[in-house]
Parts: C-alpha cells; structure tokens; sequence
C-alpha cells in the first residue's frame, strides 16, 4: 500500500529515442551502400564487413570488460565503426585487414579516451589511417575491379594510355593528370574530356568504379543519407558546407590548364568519385567528433572541403576525404568554443 | 505551412484528447482548503486571520506583502484551523492558511458593477490588486503590476495568450470556447488600462474551433484581432509568442516585454479580470485539467483555490492504476510534487497524474555531442555544453555559455537521445550562480 511516488525535474515525458536507435539507424543507412558492394565486388565486399563489424564488437567487449565497466555493445556503436572501418578498404584485402583495423578504432580510437561520446578523432578514420600507414600497398593500389569490369570508370580510352590511368581509380586518374613527369600534355588532355564527362559521372555515381568498398556507389549512399536526414539523425550543414566547398574550388582548381579551366563535369565528378559522399554523410557527421553549434558545423564543413582539396590537387594522396576530417576532429572543441551563439533576443554587438 | 511560428522548437504528442472533449464542469464544494501565502512572484501575502477564525468565501484573509505581491481570499466559507508549511503545487513546502469548510458557502457581499467601463483605469487596477489576481499561465505574475509600467515604456500591443502549448492541458481552449465573450472583454478592459491601440488573441492551429469563434466575434472590432498560431512547443512561451505574433524580440538578461511594447496576458487572466470587475469577485476559483491515461474521466474543472488534488482526483473516477507520478501543471514544465495532500493555486493550469511506467526515466548516457538540443532550443542556447559546464561546477563557463537566458522549457531534455537531464542541470546552474551572485 506504501505507494512512493516519483519526483523528479521537468519535463515529465520524453521523445522515444535513445543511443540505440541513433546508431542501428545508421547501420541500416549503411545498408544500400553495402548491397551496392556486394553487387560490384561481390560476397568478399560482405565477408569484409562482417569480419570488421565483429571485430570491432568483441574488441568494445574485451576492453569493457577489461575495463569493469558495462558492457554497451548492443547500442551499435562498435557496429557502426566497425562496417565504416570495413567500407574504407580495398575490396581485394585480406580479411585481417579489416580486423586489425577495427581493433585499433575501437581500442585506440574510441575506448582508450573513455569509451563512446569522449573520443576527439573519428575510431573509424583513425582506423582506416592505421592501416593506411602500415600497409599502404593493400590500402592504396591493386584495386579490385567491378563485376561490370571497370576500375577508373572512364570508357572509350584510345590505345596508348599508360598503366598508371588504366588500373588507378577516377580519383587516381585525377591525380595522375596534374603529373606531368608522368603524363604527357596532349594525353592529359584526352582523358580529362573522359573523365569531366556525363558517361563518366553516370558510372561514378552508381558505383561502377574501383575503390574502397563502401564508397563507390555514390547513389546508395544518398540513399542512406536521405533517411538519416529525414530521421533526424544527421544535420544538413556539415554535408552540405562541405560538398559545395569542394565543388567550388575544384571547379577553381581542378583544371589542368591554370585557374578556372575546368568544365562543370568536373566538380560533380569529384563529389561522386571518391569517398566525399560517405565522408560527408557519415563520417564527418559523426556526432561525436563534429561540433555540436550551428555555426560550428558550417566551419567544420568548410575547412574539411579545403583540406580535401588541397591533398587531392597538392597532396600525396588522391584521396583526402579521411585524413581531412580526421584534421578537423582537432579543431572541434576550438570551433564549438568559438561558436557559441547569441541568445534569442540578444542584441548583435 | 504560412502560420506564424518561431525558430527552434519541438512536437510532442499533444495529449489532449483525454480531456478537450469534457466540458466545463463545476468541482463541488471542497471540505476543506490549504491557501498558501505565496501563489505568485514576489513578496509572499502575509495572514490577516487566525486560528480559529470564521471566515466567508471571498473574505481577504491574506494581505499583499509589498507592491509586487497579491492579497489572498478564503476560497470557501468556514473556520481557520491550521496555519503552517503545507506542500505546494511548486513541490516545497510553504507558508498556508487551513480552511476547514461549513459546507454552505455563505460569501461575503460582492459589489456588481454592471456600467464598469466607465471607471478610471486606476480605480479599474485598484479592483484588479484587490481581488488578488496573478497571472494565470502558471508563473503567477502579480497581473495588476503589469499593468502599471513605468512611466517612458510605450505599450502599443496586449496580446492574450491563448496557445496552451503544453501537451494535455486544456482548461484554456474549454474557457475560450465556452466563455469567448467574457475573454474579449477583459482583453477590452486591459487595453483601456494600458492605453494601448491594438489586442491580438494568439492561438495555436490544433484550436481551429477557438480560433472560428474569435474570428465570428471580433469580425466587427477594428482593434481586436485573433491570430491562428503555428503548432509547435513552446510556442507560449512568452518571448516566443511575441516574437511569432510581432517579430519583435524581447532582449535577454532581465529584458520584459514592455521593453517592446508589449504586454502578454493569459486568456485565464483576461477572464479573472473580467469577473473581479463586473461582479466584484476576487480570484477563489479557476480552471485545471485533471488528466492522464490513468485518470478514470479526465475533466476540465472549476474548482476553488486550495482543493487538494487528492479530491480532484476523487472527483474524476481515481485512477485506473496506481500513481506514478503527480504533475502539477503541465509535462514538459510542471512540478512533480510528493503528495495528493497538495493544494491548487491560482497559477495551477493542470493536474497531470502519470502511471509508474509512464514516471520511469531511463539512466543517463555520456552526451553524444550529437546537437539535437543546439538544434531546437527556443532561446538559441546551447544546452549540452551548458549542462557540462554546471556538471563540472564552472559556473563561469555557464553563465557565458548563457545558463540564465534559458526559461526552462524543457525541449532539450525531451529530445536527448542520451537521456541527459539538461533542464535539472540548468537548473542547479541557475541556482549557485544566483547564490554566487548574492554573496559578492
């Protein structure tokens, strides 16, 4: 009969939405792009990811444990940084590739700092760059190609174009083209017709290109980011800051004949063909390592759009797009202490 | 779509089904009543009966303990028995006056006025101090002192707000939709006190009903207006509500409405002054929604000022399940309080009483930085890093990050996908830092 009644602070009810749902909302959102790899590459492209989605969930288990603390591995967290870890590799890697990627993410990434919510660097990024720096041929070269038979999605090419564009990825060949010790000015001038052109576009959109598995299929990725968007789980202005600062200064840049002689093909092509949309939609947005101010998440897009830009046409790499937002995890705190906003109501100074 | 609305903000489920329907009823009389010295912000009323005392219904028994503070009446006729800490709807404790009833409500006489607007607006202000009334919206400010301003402050626009964006709560659209003429007057009435040249009803859009018959009834006013209102929480809130009707934005730090030119009044308000002016009653009764799934026959009622809320509950059907929780008020900013024994008071909108389940709060999860709180907050604050800043106990860092502009609306703890108890944190911070501030 003793009935305790409970008192607690306002308010008294509460959105049905929890950690949980946040993260096996993402996992499904990664779904279209995995049946994506799973048609250009293939039972591997799955295999893969599985052996990092569990290696990532038994390593969070293991260093709980270790740890004393509870085990959370059901919230889906270890899951989802185990499938990007897995959809940032080769899909012709060896399956430890994956495990020892997602190990680290997990142990280096994300539980030595604390576990969940007190990492600064994206676990899956920082994965990805391990392994990158310890194996950077399986990481960087000898891509698979797809089932349709394609790696750089160019088609077409005449005869004598050399290996480094026939068995690079479009973003490879992008690179390759601002090389002259290695490509000759009139050759570079063909295959950048084929590569800023509508043909091109339409396979590095869907997907029909070389490159790490989870990332080639630009189509299934929006698709997933359209549901997250529409849930609620992911915010336009990291995505959008960032994909329109690369479109703008490729467009400036991307040339090969000085400042502003690249089509209009160009950009798009460089949203779609390399790992933007998936860095964009889910790794740049991951909430844990972007800044939580409005303002904050437009600077944060920003300067990973110029730091993409600047390793694809000035860097070693062809690709940016990790190490990019790996940067930028830096400069969060800094932007959100930055960035705070004025209260409604209070008067501009 | 094209309703006027505000930036930030939050969709709860409405809930109001339970009670919208019930029509407005009168509550019987209570056997007794717990009135306590301080129902509204400012100086507590101070007693002018005592203990054994025979008092009739409308006698003040309580006088104003300064100029922002009101006097309080004895809500039924009978003896003084008690004077002491009784709970409070705000869940504390506090000063009250016990009255046991006679059971035959026997007032004191009341003083018709059926050619009422022809008083000065100062003698109009006196009768207002004098039959008590606070506002009605549930921060219960004294309503007669806003309506002096200080002399240089220009009030061009009332509005009466008329939104009820708490979930569950329906005790205004049932007073608008039952008693729509009496709430236009008293609008009347407060734009002649104030000088002011235009009123505007703001109602939200899941009250097309409310929002028709204030349409049809203010067809022929030139001076009075209705305005339909985005569905959106809080779009009451004060500064929210003029900013949606008005765009214009009440400044932060201790800013007031009539900083704008604006004046805001609940619509319970506009029909208490009414009532105190044209048959001379002082503010003894008012209407609560008792609601809840649990609740047997959820209603909207008009009960007298001190019914405890174990009889309100009584008079609905009880419940259908034990009681988890009582709300005093509304979900989102309503006070849990820890008894049934616990009184109405003139600000008390509703009465909320939830099952244990529906009372569970799950545990708290580290922040996630995931910005949904930056997203919607009304005050365009950021919650999570303010609550840290109080969790660390740096107060500094709270108060620049803007912890006093925060009204406490509630929508960041309801969106937190970790659990976060935002507005409990905010809070504290609220508190150390006015007790920081009050020993420099």
């Amino acid at each position: 009969m003793n009935n305790v009644y409970s008192v607690s602070a306002a308010p008294h009810i509460k959105q049905h939405i929890s950690v949980r749902t946040v993260m096996w909302q993402v996992v499904l959102a990664l779904l279209p792009a995995l049946l994506a790899a799973l048609y250009f590459f293939g039972m591997r492209a799955l295999l893969l990811t599985l052996y990092g989605a569990a290696a990532a969930v038994i390593t969070e288990a293991l260093i709980q444990k270790l740890r004393r603390v509870p085990i959370t591995i059901t919230d889906g967290s270890a899951v989802v940084t185990g499938m990007l870890v897995a959809f940032n590799i080769n899909a012709g890697a060896p399956w430890w590739i994956p495990v020892v990627g997602a190990f680290f993410a997990i142990a280096i990434g994300k539980q030595i700092f604390g576990g969940l919510g007190y990492n600064i660097f994206n676990p899956a990024l920082l994965g990805r760059a391990f392994l990158v720096a310890s194996w950077p041929t399986l990481m960087t070269a000898g891509w698979e190609k797809t089932s349709l038979g394609s790696i750089n999605g160019l088609s077409n090419l005449p005869a004598n174009i050399p290996a480094v564009i026939t068995t690079a990825t479009p973003l490879g060949v992008a690179k390759a083209l601002r090389d002259t010790t290695q490509i000759s000015p009139d050759i570079a001038e063909v295959v950048m017709n084929k590569l800023a052109n509508m043909d091109t576009i339409v396979n590095v959109f869907w997907g029909n290109i070389g490159g790490c598995l989870g990332e080639i299929s630009a189509a299934a990725l929006l698709i997933g980011a359209a549901y997250l968007a529409y849930k609620h789980i992911i915010e336009w202005r990291i995505p959008v800051s960032y994909i329109t600062t690369v479109f703008v200064l490729t467009y400036i840049f991307g040339g090969i004949n000085g400042l502003f002689s690249a089509s209009l093909f160009l950009p798009i092509f460089h949203i779609f063909a390399g790992g933007l949309i998936l860095g964009a939609f889910f790794m740049a947005t991951d909430m844990v390592t972007s800044p939580v101010t409005k303002k904050g998440r437009l600077i944060f897009g920003i300067g990973c759009g110029i730091l993409t830009v600047i390793i694809r046409f000035v860097g070693g790499y062809p690709e940016g797009v990790s190490y990019s937002i790996l940067l930028m995890n830096i400069a969060v705190p800094l932007i959100d202490r930055y960035t705070i906003p004025r209260p409604f109501g209070e008067a501009a100074k | 779509m094209g309703l006027k609305t505000f930036p930030g903000g939050i969709h709860p489920p409405d809930a109001k089904a339970y009670s919208r329907k019930s029509v407005l009823e009168k509550m019987p009389l209570p056997s007794r009543v717990i009135i306590p010295l301080s129902q509204h912000i400012g100086a507590p009323a101070k007693a002018l009966v005592q203990v054994g005392d025979n008092v009739l219904t409308g006698q003040k028994i309580a006088e104003p303990g300064g100029f922002v503070s009101i006097p309080m009446h004895a809500s039924i006729s009978g003896k003084v028995t008690k004077i002491a800490k009784f709970p409070h709807p705000s869940g504390i404790m506090s000063e009250a006056i016990e009255i046991t009833g006679d059971g035959l409500d026997r007032w004191v006489e009341l003083k018709e006025n059926p050619v009422f607007f022809e008083l000065s607006s100062d003698d109009m202000k006196k009768i207002i101090a004098h039959a008590g009334i606070c506002g009605m919206g549930g921060a219960g400010f004294p309503t007669h002192v806003k309506l002096s301003p200080p002399a240089g402050k220009n009030i061009d626009t009332v509005l009466l707000n008329g939104v009820e964006c708490e979930p569950y709560l329906t005790a205004d659209y049932r007073l608008m939709l039952e008693k729509p003429e009496e709430i236009i007057t008293g609008l009347k009435i407060i734009l002649k006190i104030l000088g002011a040249k235009r009123g505007i009803i703001g109602v939200e859009a899941n009250k097309p009903d409310v929002i028709k018959l204030f349409q049809q009834l203010l067809a022929a006013e030139e001076s009075i207006s209705v305005t339909g209102l985005r569905l959106k929480y809080p779009q009451g809130a004060e500064k929210q509500l003029i900013y949606a009707v008005t765009r214009r934005k009440v400044p932060n730090r201790g800013g007031l409405p009539m900083d704008v030119g604006v004046v805001v009044h609940n619509v319970g308000t506009a029909y208490a002054i009414y009532e105190a002016l044209r048959f001379g009653k002082p503010l003894i009764e008012r209407i609560i929604t008792v609601t809840g799934k649990i609740v047997r026959n959820p209603k909207n009622l008009l009960a007298r000022v001190g019914t405890l809320f174990s009889e309100l509950v009584a008079y609905c059907g009880g419940t259908s399940e034990e009681i988890g929780k009582i709300v005093a008020g509304g979900p989102m900013m309503g006070f849990a309080v820890p008894t049934l024994d616990t009184p109405l008071a003139k600000g008390s909108s509703g009465l909320l009483i939830l099952s244990h389940r529906e009372s569970q709060k799950d545990k708290e999860h580290t922040c996630l930085r995931c910005g949904r709180c930056v997203d919607i907050c009304p005050m365009n604050l950021v919650p999570s890093l303010i609550a840290n800043s109080v969790r660390y106990n740096d107060w500094a860092q709270a108060e620049r990050y803007g912890v006093l502009d925060c009204m406490k609306c509630g929508s960041c703890s309801y969106v937190c996908p970790s659990q976060i108890k935002l507005i409990q944190w905010i809070d504290i911070g609220k508190l150390k830092i006015a007790e920081i501030k009050a020993k420099s």
